[in-house]
């Protein structure tokens, strides 16, 4: 039994799984994307009353465990059935793989506020101050001035959190989704050829290095004026953790 | 509702805290374990010696790339298949061995631990004042000594609110070996819900538990923060 047999009889589900996993983990951060920073300018600037259900909602995505939104979601649908077909989103989450994008996105939406927030409050004063002294309304002002700021000091931790999703993306697994961890499991169960194991750990490496690079390539097009210079923040997996 | 939560025959709160306790005693186990382990590829990793070197930022590479899901199976099913042929060749008649779940938790989240908290530990190494070594081994202080009086306890302050944040991240992994039918709290609150077909209250409560044990972790952690850093002047 050669260490690549499990590769050759097995790559078109293999590369299903890893469709999947890119689907789940796409999908998700675009959708948390947009949610989060609406609620990060919130965040920034509402009073301390006025965000607090905002905290209470970050802190528990931030304190639970995702397999456990996960259930809650999946499962906890299954509570209010009759209520949900009544208005008719029932075949919604009824679709693990709908409720696996919604948890993910509940979950990473909550990450973002905060690595979004990080970065509106890295926006130097004397750049807004003078926004303001040029006429621009606050709509100008976010567009022109604040926004690019705020992408640029968060864009290093946004992919942390984007590499850090997509690990996680593999709990999808247990609720009979075939991405990349499930097709593993089941070709497992079949072959009982440990070496598929390790082939799915070299795919999510792949994975997560090509988007290093890719992340750090769209690093440089977002900071022309810093070319020549050391990039303000390597990304880095310990900084931001699920 | 309530009852559903109460304790004995009839109600499943008895259950839950038993599951409960199984969660917080393989992440109790876990920490240390991944500690050590982190300090060893810490050290391994700023080794002069290449291949230490290179062993070093290989392990934390892989096991911070990896899902902690894979980590988890490929131990698990790993462990099975290394023991079944040892078995096999000690005893042909022998049995189908298993692996604790239990263990193969505390080994996998290890690992992953032992991967980040490597990372967590090198930056607070490299945080070190060299000035401050170099004084130690002037006053005639051996290696161990300046390790012991001068690194640990400045590595210990450094590292601590990443550790913190690991640890919070560790409380919540151990909901993944559930999957592999270790009882602790996630899988007991999957068995209540099999029988009273309660998911939502039953998922929120133990969402809530994992909740209340990382915010209290938080409150530690603060603790402990201001305990290291006491003597240090803010600026």
């Amino acid at each position: 039994m050669a260490f690549t047999d499990v590769l050759v009889n097995f790559w078109p589900r293999l590369l299903h799984g890893l469709g999947l996993t890119l689907l789940l983990t796409g999908v998700s951060a675009v959708l948390a994307a947009a949610i989060s920073l609406p609620l990060a300018v919130f965040r920034t600037n509402a009073s301390a009353k006025a965000q607090l259900p905002l905290r209470v909602y970050i802190s528990f995505m931030r304190g639970t465990p995702l397999l456990g939104q996960l259930f809650l979601i999946y499962y906890g649908s299954g509570q209010f059935r009759p209520a949900l077909q009544e208005v008719g989103l029932w075949t919604f989450f009824r679709d693990p793989f709908n409720c696996a994008i919604l948890a993910f996105t509940l979950n990473s939406v909550a990450y973002q506020i905060e690595i979004l927030r990080g970065g509106l409050m890295g926006v130097p004063a004397g750049q807004i101050e003078a926004a303001k002294a040029v006429g621009m309304n606050r709509l100008q002002a976010y567009r022109r001035i604040i926004l690019p700021h705020t992408y640029r000091i968060a864009q290093p931790a946004l992919g942390n959190e984007i590499i850090l999703l997509m690990k996680g993306s593999a709990v999808a697994s247990v609720i009979t989704i075939f991405d990349l961890m499930g097709e593993t499991k089941t070709i497992f169960a079949k072959t009982f050829d440990f070496s598929i194991y390790l082939w799915a750990a070299v795919i999510y490496l792949v994975l997560t290095a090509v988007f290093v690079r890719a992340w750090r390539y769209l690093e440089k097009l977002l900071n022309p004026h810093l070319a020549g210079h050391a990039p303000a923040g390597a990304l880095h997996p310990v900084m931001g953790m699920r | 509702m309530l009852e559903l939560f109460s304790f004995g025959d009839t109600g499943w709160g008895d259950e839950l805290l038993a599951g409960f306790g199984v969660t917080v005693a393989l992440a109790a186990v876990t920490l240390p374990v991944g500690i050590l382990l982190g300090f060893a590829v810490a050290l391994a990793s700023m080794s002069k010696n290449r291949v230490l070197r290179s062993i070093g930022i290989g392990y934390t590479t892989i096991f911070r790339g990896v899902p902690e899901l894979l980590t988890l199976f490929t131990v698990y099913n790993g462990a099975a298949l290394i023991l079944n042929q040892i078995a096999k060749a000690a005893n042909p008649e022998a049995g189908f061995v298993e692996l604790s779940p239990f263990v193969a938790g505390v080994v996998s989240l290890g690992l992953v631990f032992g991967a980040f908290s490597a990372e967590v530990l090198r930056g607070a190494f490299q945080a070190l004042d060299k000035g401050q070594i170099e004084a130690g081994l002037a006053v005639g202080m051996r290696p161990v000594h300046v390790f012991h009086r001068i690194k640990l306890p400045q590595v210990w302050r450094f590292a601590l609110p990443g550790l913190g944040n690991l640890w919070v991240n560790l409380v919540k992994d151990t909901a993944l070996v559930s999957i592999i039918s270790l009882n602790d709290l996630m899988r007991m609150t999957s068995v209540a819900v099999g029988f009273t077909k309660k998911p939502f209250t039953f998922f929120l409560v133990a969402c809530l538990a994992y909740w209340a044990v990382c915010a209290l972790s938080e409150v530690v952690a603060a603790k402990l923060e201001e305990r290291a850093n006491r003597g240090i002047r803010r600026a």
